[in-house]
Order: C-alpha cells, then structure tokens, then sequence
C-alpha cells in the first residue's frame, strides 16, 4: 500500500525529524538523541518517512546518513497551490453565476 | 475578491473564506440547488452534472465532473446537518457510477453570514488524508488543465486554417 504523506506530515515527531534534517544530513543515532522516545521508535518514524519519500538513506563511509528530499516537500506545497486554484476559479464561476441571477432579478 | 485559503497540516484542516457580492438567499440558494450549483462547482472546463439531489439531512447528492473528453468522476455527498441559511455539514466522497464510495473521504463544514449585501461563506475540509486531497487535486486540476490545453489547441487549429 502506498504510504500517506499527509500522515507522514500530521506526526509531531515525524515533523520535528524533517525540521532537524533539513539544517543537515544526520545518522539514526544522531536523530534519537533529540528525542525522548527509544530507538526502535524513531526508526519507524524514519522508515514511514523513507516509505513517503520525503527523506532518502545515504551511504557515507561505514555510516547512514538520512538526509531531506526538498523537492517531495515541495510537491506537498505545489499540490495544495493547486488546490486553492480550483477554489479560486469554482468562486470566479459562482460571482459570475450570482451576478446573472441579480441581473436577471433587476430586469424583472 | 480575496479568498483566505488555510491550510493546517496538523489538523489535517482546510479552510477556505470568501465573500460574495449577494445576498444571502442567493448565495445559500447556489450551493444548495443542483441546477445552481452546476453552473458553477466545477472548475472550466470540468462539469458538474447532478444525478440525484435530496437537500435534507439524511439526503444526498450524486453528481460527476465530467471532462472536455467525458470522463466521469463520481463524487457523493452526504448532508449530515443542516441551519437554514446559516450552516451544513456535509459528508464527502468519491465514488464509482453506482455509488459505492471511496473511503476515506473529508467531513465539509459550510458558514454563511452577510453583511451589508455582502454574503460571507466559510468552508473548513477535514481530510483524513493527504492522499485523498491529492486525488482530489489530481483530478480537477490535471484534467482541468489538459483540457484547457486541448481547447487551445482546437482553437489554434481553426485560426490556422
């Protein structure tokens, strides 16, 4: 099943740990230590992440680096632009709707 | 007219105000009529076109975006409250033609208020997921545009002739 990126987002760890990696590249361990929960926990949280494509492993000497991908975030963004233009043009449509009714309302 | 457009991650929320230059019967009359209502719910060059309408808590309605190429994407929404020319609550989902819904879908919360000749509409979404809203966009936008681009193209096709 394809994972869900708005559920990715909605978690306040999830959102803290994209928040952290976004300043730079860090290891699992690295992550924990910023969090009160256990190890086992944050490496669900990074492989939801990881599963939504939001972050990306990276392989540098003997050490995993999880590092953001900037451009999924920005397709959250792009999409929900996208969304606040259908409502722009459904309420351009209903002015103009309106203004037909009112118009014909006034002829009367 | 300005729209505010808010989107709340964490809530999972999209809320959405805007006025309009009418008065309130009008405006409520617009999003509660299905002839009104398909004049104008779906963004060009989609169209609504309603099968079933009942405007009553319990009641429904079934209606399509249909595409320039006429694809059809069946979406049902099911009235869950209603205050006369002040609120509903809605129920949203898509669906296949015979009605059987996608789940999950998005609880609709719709305001309207005026003032002064000019009617005010709030409409918050609550979207259980992303990935539905991403349906959602996916759907009216990328056929909204393709279409767009289609009658482009018809339109420069006849000017070159």
């Amino acid at each position: 099943m394809k994972r869900d990126i708005f559920q990715a987002i909605a978690d306040p760890t999830r959102r803290a740990i994209i928040a952290l990696i976004a300043l730079q590249a860090m290891t699992p361990n690295a992550i924990a230590e910023h969090f009160d929960t256990s190890r086992q926990a944050v490496s669900k949280h990074l492989r939801i992440l990881t599963e939504c494509e939001l972050i990306k492993q990276e392989q540098k000497g003997r050490e995993i680096y999880y590092q953001l991908e900037i451009e999924k975030m920005k397709e959250i963004d792009k999409w929900l632009e996208q969304y606040r233009e259908i409502w722009e043009t459904r309420f351009r449509q209903l002015d103009d709707v309106l203004a037909t009714i009112k118009k014909r309302k006034e002829d009367k | 007219m300005d729209m505010d457009f808010i989107v709340d991650k964490e809530a999972k929320t999209v809320a959405i105000t805007r006025e309009f230059q009418a008065a309130l019967s009008l405006v409520w009359d617009a999003y509660t009529k299905r002839e009104l209502l398909d004049q104008w719910w779906a963004p060009k060059p989609l169209i609504s076109r309603t099968k079933v309408m009942d405007f009553k808590v319990g009641g429904r309605r079934f209606y399509a975006m249909v595409s320039a190429e006429g694809d059809e994407r069946w979406v049902v929404q099911k009235y869950t409250s209603i205050t006369p020319k002040t609120n509903f609550k809605m129920f949203n989902a898509f669906a296949d033609a015979d009605e059987n819904l996608e789940l999950p879908g998005s609880d609709w919360n719709l305001s309207f208020s005026e003032q002064e000749g000019t009617t005010k509409v709030s409409i918050s979404i609550y979207n259980e997921s992303l990935e539905r809203l991403e349906k959602m966009i996916e759907y009216g936008f990328r056929e909204g545009t393709a279409g767009q681009f289609q009658n482009l193209d018809e339109l420069l096709a006849t000017l070159s002739r």
